[in-house]
């Protein structure tokens, strides 16, 4: 923004100048110097454009999932069917799916607890709940560990085909649910590591921003599932 | 901004070298870093530069060379095209460019997170290694185009079938993971760790073409990365995403139901932002030559940068304009040709203001600014005859012909790696402290520049003339071509084996330079942006003394009227 120096009139106002007084805080966060996003700690600003990225993925993978559903021959088989449980003699559709799913959005309000108790710097507290949320999610990959033997085991499908119909419904099935349950495995190990360190004293110089920004991973996960559980399960 | 924000940068602790080890190898220093990458990519290119020069004697001169059989012609063709899109031109502009340049325009000391930085590049070292890797396995690397379509890319005929698409595939997700990694660094560096008075507005534009970059890679990426993993699949677990019911050889195959056209959706949903994941950072940097080299601010700041994100958000809905013989409903062929012809307005507003940049200037016709003028001349060619191909009606006869070749290599192979050219001659005082030899260079311009033209204008010729790309030889019934067809190879082939050979002169040079270069300086080129402020040339690990640098002006005060120097660096306070 330069001036011809030696104008006689009154200077005009450059376009920052005159902008100044039109616009409000939000513009002024987002051009102002330093940080765009203000009070945002370095990594979390770093785990949102990673999950933005990792959103691409997974909707990769389910637009292609949706796209070989299409483009197969045999028909799709009916999911509630293929996920029944038999239980006291009866079949239960989508039984262990629901109580999977329960499992996990539960581990979603342990983690926010977590993030709660860690920014009121009560480490004990925050540590239990991560080690609460981190066993759920255990909890949830051991039961799409008993899924995959289950059907791998008892009923025959493979990637490459099964015995309900379109042999994409197993290679879709694998690879989402275990792209997905890598993700969960990948967040308990991370949940347990910041939980040691947690216990250690590393974060005591900060205010704990790190358990939320674990916590922003571990929403992530369950929020994914809820959209495999009804693009894939429901649908 | 509050007075009392503290920029998190100037408490930041530097993780110090104790060996030559964590020095030069597993350094965290982004400068090292940047150089690494480099020399990676300049590396790997010139395997892919070799590769070409094999393909051009088979086209130019058929049976020359009696080992280029049909296998290794199409492998180097596929290798070629995958060094030099993704591990030369991705890998120099953000990994190089990217990593050199982002904290030192933006006066910081370093990346936000610099163990992953380093992480970032010992993960690409490995793709690379894996792609490599292609040559050394049984049946050498994949010969699929470096498109890889299914279901040609994983059946029998294809050269590199049992292996060599198995260490591409793997080499691409490896990639992928290096690039997420320094993605986010340079992303959240840019967002979150500028100097104190640099705001998002006065940034260099290099910075904003880098930034604009990475957010395309950060989110076309995946697509890439989802398609190599269900291709992994179908090729060794045998799934059939892409693969639908086939007769090969003679055998029905276990496959069917899969969907080929999904690969292309996927692909060219990565593939057209790659595009510009090259052009954006080389839009901001061929910006920066122009301003500096011609003393005069960058005309249209404000719409070079709203340029850029336009060009960013459009090349997410342009990308089946690759697809139009695909079988695509034309409806579709419609809506991307449309987009595809939309986007050609913010480019074209880029050329307008480099080249009103350059009026009236001071232009200084140093090395750095014959590749920016040459840029925009092979950009707007390239981008001309991508005018042609946008449109259905024509782009259909002119698919798979030598015009196609000509385009995306104006456009996005000769121009991208002109800028990086003139990259390199403009930063390497900075990070040597020494300028390359100019003679080499007004050598290493001159031919490359004037080579180049002497081998993709005849393309275009070619491919109006119906001779189709890919091919090993013409073969049987190549009697349709007139003669002028064959010599105008041969002369192309002689055209493409001397720009590669003085490639090696650049080479030469930059080994040269940094041992007997004429000592730079701290700013040779007289520039403002802040990388020119350094107290140190080379710059130390941390980039800046005690302090970080206060930034007071735009990055483009050039032959400001009443000043007594025709440049004001960023960090001189402005007259009361």
């Amino acid at each position: 923004m330069t001036r011809v120096l030696g104008d006689e009139r009154e200077p005009m106002k450059t376009i920052s100048e005159a902008r100044e007084t039109l616009f409000t805080t939000f513009s002024d966060d987002w051009g102002s110097d330093i940080t765009t996003l203000k009070g945002v700690p370095w990594g979390k600003a770093m785990m949102w454009v990673f999950l933005l990225s990792d959103t691409f993925i997974f909707t990769c993978f389910l637009v292609g999932y949706m796209s070989v559903r299409m483009s197969t021959v045999e028909p799709w088989p009916n999911p509630s069917e293929v996920f029944a449980l038999h239980v006291f003699g009866v079949s239960v559709p989508l039984l262990l799916i629901a109580i999977m799913t329960f499992v996990l959005i539960s581990s979603s309000g342990t983690m926010a607890m977590a993030v709660n108790m860690g920014y009121q710097r009560r480490k004990g507290a925050a540590t239990n709940l991560i080690l609460v949320t981190a066993l759920l999610g255990a909890t949830f990959v051991g039961m799409q560990a008993f899924e995959w033997s289950k059907l791998i085991l008892d009923e025959g499908v493979r990637p490459w085909t099964n015995p309900f119909g379109a042999p994409q419904f197993g290679a879709v099935f694998f690879m989402v649910t275990g792209f997905h349950g890598l993700h969960v495995s990948v967040g308990v190990i991370y949940l347990l590591t910041i939980a040691f360190r947690i216990r250690r004293g590393t974060y005591d110089e900060s205010n704990f921003e790190i358990v939320e920004i674990t916590g922003l991973y571990w929403h992530f996960v369950d929020l994914v599932w809820v959209f495999i559980f009804a693009l894939f399960y429901l649908w | 901004m509050s007075e009392t924000e503290v920029p998190y940068q100037e408490t930041m602790g530097l993780h110090h070298p104790r060996s030559w080890i964590t020095r030069y190898w597993f350094s965290q220093d982004h400068k090292v870093i940047a150089v690494q990458y480099g020399v990676t990519a300049i590396a790997v290119g010139l395997v892919a530069l070799v590769l070409s020069g094999l393909m051009r004697i088979q086209i130019g001169f058929p049976g020359l060379l009696p080992f280029i059989t049909p296998d290794i012609y199409y492998q180097a063709v596929t290798m070629h095209g995958m060094i030099m899109v993704i591990f030369l031109l991705t890998a120099f502009l953000l990994g190089a460019f990217g990593n050199f340049c982002v904290p030192l325009m933006l006066g910081a000391r370093d990346m936000v997170f610099p163990f992953v930085n380093m992480l970032s590049y010992h993960v690409y070292l490995l793709s690379v290694v894996v792609l490599m890797a292609s040559y050394f396995v049984p049946g050498g690397p994949t010969g699929a185009g470096w498109t890889l379509y299914p279901p040609q890319a994983i059946l029998p005929g294809t050269p590199g079938v049992d292996w060599g698409i198995v260490t591409m595939l793997l080499s691409l997700i490896i990639f992928v993971v290096a690039f997420t990694m320094g993605g986010l660094n340079y992303l959240t560096t840019i967002l979150q760790a500028r100097t104190r008075g640099m705001t998002l507005m006065r940034m260099p534009l290099t910075v904003w073409g880098i930034m604009m970059a990475t957010i395309l890679g950060l989110f076309a990426f995946p697509a890439l990365f989802v398609s190599a993993v269900m291709m992994l699949l179908d090729k060794l677990v045998g799934t059939s995403f892409f693969m639908p019911a086939i007769v090969s050889f003679g055998q029905p195959l276990e496959h069917s139901g899969g969907s080929p056209l999904l690969f292309q959706h996927l692909f060219w949903f990565f593939g057209h932002p790659e595009v510009y994941i090259v052009a954006l950072p080389v839009f901001g940097v061929v910006s920066e030559l122009i301003s500096v080299h011609s003393r005069k601010n960058i005309f249209g700041y404000r719409m070079m940068v709203w340029a850029l994100i336009a060009i960013g958000a459009l090349s997410f809905v342009v990308w089946a304009h690759h697809m139009y013989v695909a079988g695509m409903h034309p409806y579709f062929g419609f809506f991307f040709a449309t987009t595809t012809l939309i986007i050609a307005v913010p480019t074209a507003i880029k050329v307008y203001n480099w080249v009103l940049t350059l009026w009236k200037a001071n232009i200084k016709l140093t090395i750095p600014m014959l590749f920016a003028l040459a840029f925009i001349l092979t950009f707007v060619v390239g981008g001309l005859s991508g005018l042609f191909l946008g449109n259905v009606i024509i782009d259909v006869p002119l698919s798979d012909t030598y015009f196609v070749v000509a385009h995306f290599h104006m456009v996005m192979g000769v121009a991208p790696i002109l800028v990086i050219f003139g990259g390199i001659y403009h930063w390497y005082p900075k990070l040597t402290g020494r300028l390359l030899n100019n003679t080499l260079g007004h050598l290493h311009f001159w031919v490359t520049f004037l080579g180049t033209y002497a081998i993709y204008y005849p393309m275009h010729y070619l491919g109006f003339m119906g001779v189709p790309r890919r091919y090993y030889a013409m073969g049987v019934g190549s009697d349709f071509y007139p003669e002028s067809a064959a010599t105008l190879n041969e002369f192309i082939t002689i055209a493409a084996l001397v720009v590669g050979l003085m490639q090696f002169v650049f080479v030469y040079n930059l080994i040269a330079s940094y041992f007997r270069g004429k000592p730079a300086g701290s700013n040779p080129w007289d520039a403002t942006t802040l990388e020119w402020q350094t107290p140190k040339t080379p710059p130390n690990h941390g980039n800046w003394g005690d302090t970080l640098p206060v930034v007071h002006r735009w990055a483009y005060d050039y032959s400001v009227p009443g000043e007594e120097q025709d440049f004001v660096p960023q960090n001189v306070e402005r007259k009361p």
